[in-house]
């Protein structure tokens, strides 16, 4: 843990008990079983809202508290480790993020303040395929009057289906691939031309693909600069992976603490299996990679509360090493469970399914291993 | 706090100016080399470990009393840091061999005030080489299965058996040896630990040569060696939580990756000038480009979390649970970047003597050699993650039968 003020250690110690208190694994379990297709139940949400969560990284003057990045991410690892569902970090940090980086005056103040109240659901609407690869947005954003046609679709949007606007990548010149060339657009979700299904994903969240049929955008809705929006892109996109990586340092947190838990209760051979030396030594090596990995997001989170200049390179870091640490612990959690694990009526299933789900966005281990390489320069 | 941070720091630098010779600027890897050998340090380098000594820097958070100067951990921080600007180093570690790091804490914890004044103020100033007499030919890991006997003579005290894997035992002027004062009692019940002077005819030393062809450690006998009685540090047969807390001191010493006296070429580079890079600029071989990129990923990681456990220590970093693991990331980072080393080079980077190789390239061979003992000393790589099972995570002990 890094070292907190007392306003950091308070915001964690309220996360704490209301994750455990009033929105368990059972929460979850609750709302799988019942089939929303919001994914969230919406007093949840509310009570968040209520405890500002959603104003953490908002400037004051939007209504938020602007406490930073680090103090979210304390947050979203109690969420994490109890697999809270909410739009809490699509929209509260990932639309929050976009706007507050990219967004004109005029928009900051038609959005942000709806963000911190919970009204807006603003959610980056990125991906067009099955790989995560920024560059390759192709959906069309033709120059039209003095704003912009869109046509194409997105897919594996998160919580896509409650958003009320999405952030919107589009291709206003070049082609797929190129990094010049490429536009941030907001888009409200009830514009004409924009249609949406549900996605069903492993993990039972909010997904939706999202079509784009010749919808109409303003000028004022730009985001940065028009054809340059790639660099915003990259700021916008680490900012949600550091975010990410907290609440994946969670949920990899309490499937070490079940596991753990296990070890010294059940009972094999005569003796618990945590006398096992075989398992104590794998439960040495977990606790290992939890220590060290908490290091690396922190410390991405600490990078973009300061502005320092390394946050790409540490944020690669992060991504890569809390991702093979959550990979391998929701393994760990089902095979050293044994039988127990394989079966719905337990929760590690969802752990595990969660963590494919969070290692996949923003891109994988791999992807961050080779970006962080090209950083290094070699 | 800061305000006092700051006017120590000037008077640290004021100090330095008058009291550091500038002709031993940058000479830092000749002072260690110097160091380490039996009759130390000449000429200014000499006249500089005085100046510490007096001035209590050489272990500067040890009591004034005993030869340190009293200085916070945070002022100690600082000292090291104008130190370093103005390219000095502190020889004391390398001059104690296992004095400042090991004994002096230990006997700072355990010693009577006897004790302390006799063997601490040695220490602090540099004069006095200590060894470890820990080891034996049959107690290894299993540390407390040891079996040199320790028997009351008067006053006196007499050790017959031996110890292996004494560091620098050939050089020291005193050894620290954890020996058997009864031997019907449960293994870590009987042992106790006990300090003797070297220079005496009943203790033999033999330097092992190594696979590096270094000699760093010795073979060390005792044939009715004599140690005084009032010698013994803490309780007679009390001796092993003696020898716990000198373990963890040790952890605590060995988890910094690298001594940065010697600027290395990054891996990096180094990877690019002998295997070539592709028309995007990428090393010429993904599968060792993609070890590199985990290499450097874990030596990163390594370096935050021994700034994160230190800002949450908040500069007060005593022994602690995290050594163990530490311990193993340094080992694992070192040994890496080792044998990275060798595969980068080919068949260059294999070299045992000769003018066909750089310098570089035959001490890479040295140190890769070397290295190979830090995942076995200091507890091995295995017995550390039994004590972060045990003692951080709570589960069984697994070593110790009936």
């Amino acid at each position: 843990m890094a070292a907190l003020n007392e306003e950091q250690t308070m915001i964690r110690d309220q996360a704490k008990s209301w994750v455990s208190d009033q929105a368990p694994v059972r929460k979850f379990r609750e709302l799988r079983d019942s089939g929303n297709e919001m994914a969230f139940a919406a007093p949840t949400w509310q009570a968040m809202v209520d405890m500002g969560w959603t104003g953490i990284i908002i400037p004051e003057e939007y209504g938020g508290s602007d406490l930073g990045y680090l103090t979210f991410g304390l947050i979203l690892e109690e969420t994490g480790k109890h697999l809270t569902a909410s739009p809490l970090f699509a929209s509260a940090l990932v639309g929050a993020t976009s706007v507050i980086l990219g967004g004109s005056e005029a928009v900051k103040q038609s959005v942000l303040p709806g963000i911190v109240s919970g009204d807006q659901i603003v959610t980056l609407a990125l991906e067009e395929g099955p790989r995560h690869k920024p560059e390759a947005t192709a959906l069309a954003a033709e120059s039209s009057g003095d704003g912009f046609k869109l046509t194409g679709d997105k897919t594996f949007v998160a919580e896509g289906m409650s958003a009320s606007s999405y952030i919107v990548p589009a291709r206003t010149s070049g082609i797929a691939g190129d990094t010049h060339g490429i536009s941030l657009l907001l888009v409200t979700a009830d514009a004409k031309g924009v249609s949406r299904n549900a996605m069903h994903m492993m993990d039972s969240r909010g997904y939706a693909n999202v079509q784009f049929d010749g919808v109409m955008v303003e000028g004022g809705h730009l985001l940065g600069e028009l054809d340059q929006g790639f660099g915003l892109l990259e700021q916008i996109l680490d900012r949600a992976r550091a975010g990410l990586c907290a609440e994946m340092h969670g949920t990899a947190s309490q499937a070490f603490d079940m596991t753990l838990d296990y070890l010294k209760t059940r009972v094999q051979f005569g003796q618990v299996i945590g006398a096992f030396q075989a398992l104590g030594h794998r439960a040495a090596d977990l606790y290992t990679a939890k220590e060290m990995t908490r290091s690396c997001f922190e410390a991405a989170l600490k990078a973009i509360d300061d502005d320092a200049d390394n946050i790409p390179e540490m944020v690669a870091l992060a991504k890569a090493r809390v991702g093979e640490y959550l990979h391998e612990m929701s393994c760990q959690l089902i095979q050293i469970h044994g039988g127990i694990g394989m079966t719905d009526e337990f929760d590690a299933g969802f752990y595990l399914k969660r963590a494919r789900m969070l290692e996949t966005s923003f891109g994988n281990q791999s992807y961050h291993r080779e970006r962080y390489a090209r950083i290094l320069g070699f | 706090m800061s305000e006092d941070l700051n006017a120590f720091r000037s008077d640290v630098s004021d100090w330095l100016k008058a009291s550091f010779p500038t002709s031993l600027k940058g000479k830092a890897a000749e002072i260690v080399e110097a160091s380490s050998e039996r009759d130390g340090l000449k000429g200014e380098a000499l006249e500089w470990r005085k100046a510490l000594a007096a001035k209590g820097y050489g272990a500067p958070t040890w009591p004034k009393e005993y030869g340190g100067a009293a200085l916070s951990h945070p002022q100690e921080k600082v000292l090291g840091e104008e130190l370093s600007k103005v390219g000095a180093i502190n020889p004391m570690i390398m001059l104690t061999g296992m004095g400042i790091t090991m004994v002096g804490p230990t006997v700072l914890e355990y010693g009577t005030d006897e004790q302390k004044a006799k063997h601490l103020p040695g220490i602090a100033s540099g004069e006095v080489r200590w060894c470890l007499g820990l080891s034996e030919p049959n107690a290894g890991s299993d540390l407390a299965s040891l079996s040199t006997k320790a028997v009351e003579d008067g006053d006196n005290i007499v050790l017959n058996g031996q110890k292996v894997w004494t560091s620098g035992a050939d050089k020291s002027d005193w050894c620290g040896a954890v020996v058997r004062t009864n031997p019907d009692a449960k293994k870590r019940d009987g042992i106790s630990f006990v300090m003797l002077p070297m220079d005496q005819q009943g203790v033999e030393t033999r330097p092992i040569k190594l696979i590096s062809g270094y000699s760093p450690f010795c073979e060390t006998f005792f044939n009715d060696a004599i140690a005084e009685k009032k010698d013994l540090l803490g309780k007679q047969n009390d001796g092993w939580s003696v020898v716990k807390r000198l373990l963890q001191h040790e952890r605590q010493s060995q988890t910094s990756a690298r001594s940065p006296s010697v600027k290395l070429e990054s891996v990096q580079d180094m990877a690019k000038r002998y295997v070539g890079t592709d028309s995007e600029g990428r090393l010429d071989d993904p599968d060792l480009r993609a070890r590199i990129v985990s290499h450097l990923m874990d030596s990163k990681l390594h370096n935050l979390t021994v700034e994160r456990i230190t800002a949450e220590a908040r500069g007060n970093l005593e022994v602690s649970a995290s050594a163990s693991i530490l311990k193993n990331s340094a080992t694992r980072v070192a040994q890496t970047r080792a044998e990275l080393n060798l595969e980068i080079a080919g068949s260059q980077g294999l070299g045992w003597d000769g003018d066909e190789f750089t310098s570089t390239e035959l001490d890479n061979v040295r140190d890769w050699l070397f290295g190979k003992a830090t995942s076995i000393y200091g507890g091995s790589e295995e017995v550390q993650k039994n004590i972060i099972s045990k003692n951080i995570l709570g589960l069984p002990e697994t070593t110790q039968k009936g």
